[in-house]
């Protein structure tokens, strides 16, 4: 049994439960006695609120409350926080203006919060919420990232002059003027990174509930991190003790960054439950998620590299603004920073980088991590770059990336741009995912779509990421509020059975299979012996929870400490029984056994003894049930190859992706089949944003354009191809499993992989996502002037 | 307020409704049967979907009083003491990974062999313009239903 478990396609110990319809997904949960929330939001991209009239609404039939932001300032509850403070170049804290759960005096951006009604049903709330009158006195408004920095623009701080947040640089910029003045080409690349909405399929939702008796607090939530929750909740916002502060992250349908955040509506829930006496429950309307979810990406870029005659990179210089929205969310700010320009080089050896970065507020709903967060905007830039590069010094772009890889002799390779890469093999998935795309067969297929009328493209991208976020000690110097460890506990029975206990939390990542695997290989116990617990403040350790592709790399390595530990009392155990010395004791796969003989006690055996002590050493606790706290010696950096292959019709300018190859570095597998699954939904997800997926608000009335899935292009199953998936292998150096994470890199390495082959395709240089046909046909016509005639 | 009844899952089933309450907040709310999903409020993610007299609906785009007196599947009723084979081939392919479209797309591919026994991926994948996934990228979902479809004839 055990020998299998490590890279075993086990299937899914969740499924049963998501297949027969009864998972326990947080609207499934009702509370007795409870009530609905109905946020009355802003209409306004940026208004002044004059007055707000709640008589009619208080009067409605069903309404038990209403609030604004009166009631909460009345009650002293704290803003939104930022949980990282980013230093600017002049040394001065990152601006984070007040972000109150309930809008004070001005509201910045359509779906801001203006009132919350609570009433007896959903529809009760809904229509109550008609009846309140918002005298509002409009202010212009910028929605535009690249504008807000511009002198004439309207401002959305008073604490904010110019809508800068902060000005931001990393780098050597001295090396990197110095390497320009002497190279011999330099390519340079303008281009913008999407603003894209996450849509996880599962809402975001809340339920408050407070218990009078015990002076305490409920609060369940959509959460990816709920031990996050409960201590932004208590030391930041309302003020309560963390021990009278249970969170519950339930079932979670999906997450892709945006369920990180602590959001206005489980404050407003939570605070109102004390205020009604009565659980008080708020689930998001679509439209709402589009409104007020964290956004995602949103940079415009100017980029530029230098090479010499041979096609080296000698330097990079990067200068991006960031959109953070109208408001600073839970990790807006390390986003455009320490998770994305500390990527700038890569898979290559430039030795020279500098990026600067500024931060702005716009009139718009915040920006946060969405899936990959800051380094599918580094990867984007790089490798469209790179692929300009080679089109110019006409090198073949896979050539021209083999010439600045890394090698695997320079490893650990230390970056110019602060991280230190402790292992890959970048030549060894390029030549894997050439072979698998048939690279060399492509000019012929090109040949062949050329006699039917099409248009056939051809598009690399060699990503890089740094995941298992992250040392704590690195990022508490680079501004994080937090350590960025997990926890990892377990737990046997008298019967043998084990309860693990994880921070981190699994809304789709299969932690329930994946997780009981690697114990059951760890302590020799069976999988349906082994149950998986997250997502309970009350029932797990502090946790950190689920992003940046941690939860293996980080709270695997937590159950695996935790799982040495379990061995280590074992032992101790073992050599009381079998009357040996603890040294003589030997452990494999769920056998203690004394050396060099047949005497052996399994893992059963010894958690029984453990808790029924009958005969027991004196100087040994009772109990089987161990706690680790894991924090990790560096990132881990997942890498790959993807390879999109195109047919582009030139009468309607649509795309069809006929070939899709990724082949992927994440260390050591413990289930392929999960790993695999999380590709594809990467590679989805990036295809969505480089073909489908855009936000949009409009220019002049600051709404947003893109607000449902009839106007926000989500993928289709008929907008995909089915993909090929391989791997590559070298395993992270220092953590006990040698995982380095999977869950973002398909979103990492999609987008420029399809924009260079659709460039490729059409014989221009760049065309900005998402390259829909209308797009695509426009710049076919500019590129052919005849056809534009005819 | 008017009393619903229906057969669902092959039990009657019956309580009152607001003439504006949707099928499927009958289903979630009054039968407490909530492994039907609400993930949209347009009508295009599917998460709702269910069977109505035998044919895939969105539970979200029909009124509980035009239901009354149907013959209603939710995905609780597929499973007879085993997984119904559509069930277990979305399990034996990872075809979900959060499960929050899970049901929805069940139900959805489940109709599709009653209509086309043997559906190749493009027609599957035509097939699935309602359901929207956010997790799988839709590739294992595919391979799931094809699976799932031959399974079905047996």
């Amino acid at each position: 049994m055990a020998e299998d478990m490590i890279g075993a396609s086990i299937r899914r110990t969740e499924d049963f439960r998501f297949l027969t319809g009864q998972g326990h997904y947080l609207d499934d949960i009702n509370r007795p006695n409870q009530v609905h929330a109905y946020f009355l939001r802003s209409p306004h991209a940026h208004a002044k609120i004059r007055s707000i009239d709640t008589a009619a609404a208080q009067s409605a039939p069903g309404v038990v409350a209403v609030f604004t932001g009166a009631d909460i300032a009345a009650d002293k509850v704290g803003g939104l926080i930022c949980g990282w403070v980013v230093t600017d170049r002049h040394g001065q804290p990152h601006k984070a203006p007040p972000h109150p759960p309930l809008a004070q005096d001005t509201v910045r951006y359509v779906g801001d919060h203006v009132a919350v009604v609570i009433a007896e049903s959903v529809a009760q709330a809904r229509d109550a919420a008609e009846l309140i009158e918002v005298d509002y006195e409009m202010l212009p408004a910028v929605v535009d990232t690249a504008k807000a920095l511009d002198p004439d623009t309207p401002q959305l701080h008073a604490d904010a002059p110019g809508n800068l947040c902060f000005d931001w640089e990393l780098g050597d910029k001295a090396a990197v003027d110095a390497a320009f003045a002497k190279a011999h080409h330099v390519t340079r690349l303008d281009l913008v990174n999407n603003r894209l909405i996450p849509n996880a399929m599962e809402p975001r939702a809340a339920i408050g509930e407070y218990d009078g008796g015990a002076d305490s607090y409920t609060c369940y939530s959509t959460s990816q991190n709920p031990h996050l929750l409960r201590l932004i909740l208590c030391a930041f916002v309302l003020g309560v003790p963390e021990h009278k502060m249970r969170v519950v992250a339930p079932d979670v349908g999906g997450g892709f960054g945006s369920k990180i955040f602590c959001y206005a509506e489980e404050v407003v829930c939570t605070w109102a439950a004390k205020k009604v006496k009565r659980p008080v429950k708020w689930t998001a309307e679509r439209g709402e998620s589009f409104l007020s979810d964290a956004h995602g990406r949103d940079h415009v870029t100017h980029a530029e590299l230098a090479m010499d005659e041979s096609g080296k990179f000698l330097a990079l210089k990067v200068d991006t603004i960031a959109g953070m929205g109208a408001y600073l969310s839970t990790f807006a700010t390390c986003v455009p920073t320490y998770l994305h320009a500390t990527l700038l080089a890569g898979q290559y050896a430039t030795p020279a980088i500098h990026a600067n970065v500024k931060a702005v507020f716009t009139n718009t709903a915040p920006v946060d991590a969405y899936r990959g967060a800051g380094r599918p905007e580094a990867t984007y830039l790089i490798e469209r770059i790179v692929e300009c590069a080679a089109r110019e010094l006409r090198i073949d772009p896979a050539e021209l990336r083999r010439r600045n890889f890394i090698r695997p002799d320079q490893f650990p390779y230390q970056t110019p741009v602060a991280l230190v890469y402790d292992t890959g093999d970048y030549e060894a998935a390029l030549d894997e995912a050439l072979k698998m795309a048939d690279y060399a067969g492509f000019a012929a297929r090109k040949a062949e779509s050329t006699k039917h009328g099409k248009l056939r493209g051809i598009g690399l991208s060699a990503y890089i990421e740094a995941c298992g976020i992250a040392p704590s000690a690195v990022v508490g110097s680079l501004g994080a509020g937090v350590g960025l460890w997990e926890s990892g506990q377990i737990r046997f029975s008298p019967t043998g059975t084990v309860s693990i206990f994880t921070g981190s939390h699994s809304h789709g990542q299969s932690h329930e299979t994946t997780f009981a695997q690697l114990i059951s290989d760890a302590l020799g116990v069976p999988m349906e012996k082994i149950d998986v617990v997250h997502g309970d403040t009350d029932r797990i350790p502090f946790g950190m929870g689920t992003y940046g592709s941690r939860s293996l790399a980080v709270g695997g390595s937590a159950l695996m400490r935790a799982a040495d530990k379990i061995i280590e009392k074992g032992k101790k155990i073992a050599a009381h029984l079998m009357e040996a010395s603890v040294g003589d004791i030997e452990y494999s796969k769920g056998t203690f056994r004394v050396a060099g003989t047949d005497r052996t006690k399994s893992m059963a055996e010894v958690a029984f003894a453990a808790y029924v002590p009958h005969n027991y050493p004196a100087d040994l606790e009772p109990g089987l049930d161990e706690t680790a706290f894991y924090d990790p010696a560096n990132f881990t950096y997942p890498a790959g190859v993807h390879i999109a292959e195109v047919e582009v019709d030139p009468d309607t300018g649509l795309v069809d992706i006929v070939n899709w190859v990724a082949v992927d570095d994440f260390g050591k597998v413990i289930n392929p089949m999960v790993v695999e699954g999380q590709v594809h939904g990467g590679i989805a997800q990036g295809i969505g944003q480089a073909l489908l997926e855009n936000c949009v608000y409009d220019k002049e009335s600051g709404q947003l354009v893109t607000g449902s899935y009839m106007d926000y292009c989500m993928p289709r199953a008929d907008d995909l191809p089915s993909f090929k998936v391989g791997m590559t292998e070298t395993p992270c150096t220092h953590n006990p499993i040698g995982a380095k994470g999977c869950g973002e890199a398909g979103a990492i390495a999609a987008p420029p992989a399809l924009i260079n082959a659709i460039t490729d395709a059409i014989g221009i240089m760049h065309m900005e996502m998402p390259a829909t046909p209308e797009k695509v046909w426009q710049a076919i016509r500019q590129t052919r002037p005849a056809a534009a005639a005819e | 307020m008017p009393t619903v009844s229906m057969t669902v899952n092959g039990k009657a089933a019956s309580g009152d409704a607001e003439p504006r309450t949707l099928l499927v907040h009958f289903l979630r709310e009054t039968l407490g049967l909530t492994g039907t999903h609400v993930g949209c409020d347009t009508s295009q993610c599917g998460a709702c979907v269910v069977h109505v007299d035998g044919k895939s609906v969105k539970s979200c785009t029909m009124l509980a009083v035009q239901a009354n007196g149907a013959e209603v599947t939710t995905i609780e009723g597929l499973a007879n003491g085993e997984l119904h084979p559509m069930q277990a081939a979305f399990r034996e392919h990872h075809g979900l990974q959060c499960g929050f479209c899970t049901p929805g797309m069940v139900m959805s591919a489940i109709d599709l062999v009653r209509h086309n026994a043997t559906p190749s991926e493009s027609d599957i994948r035509e097939w699935l313009e309602g359901n929207i996934c956010r997790c799988t990228g839709y590739h294992n979902i595919v391979k799931a239903i094809q699976a799932g479809a031959q399974a079905m004839k047996g």
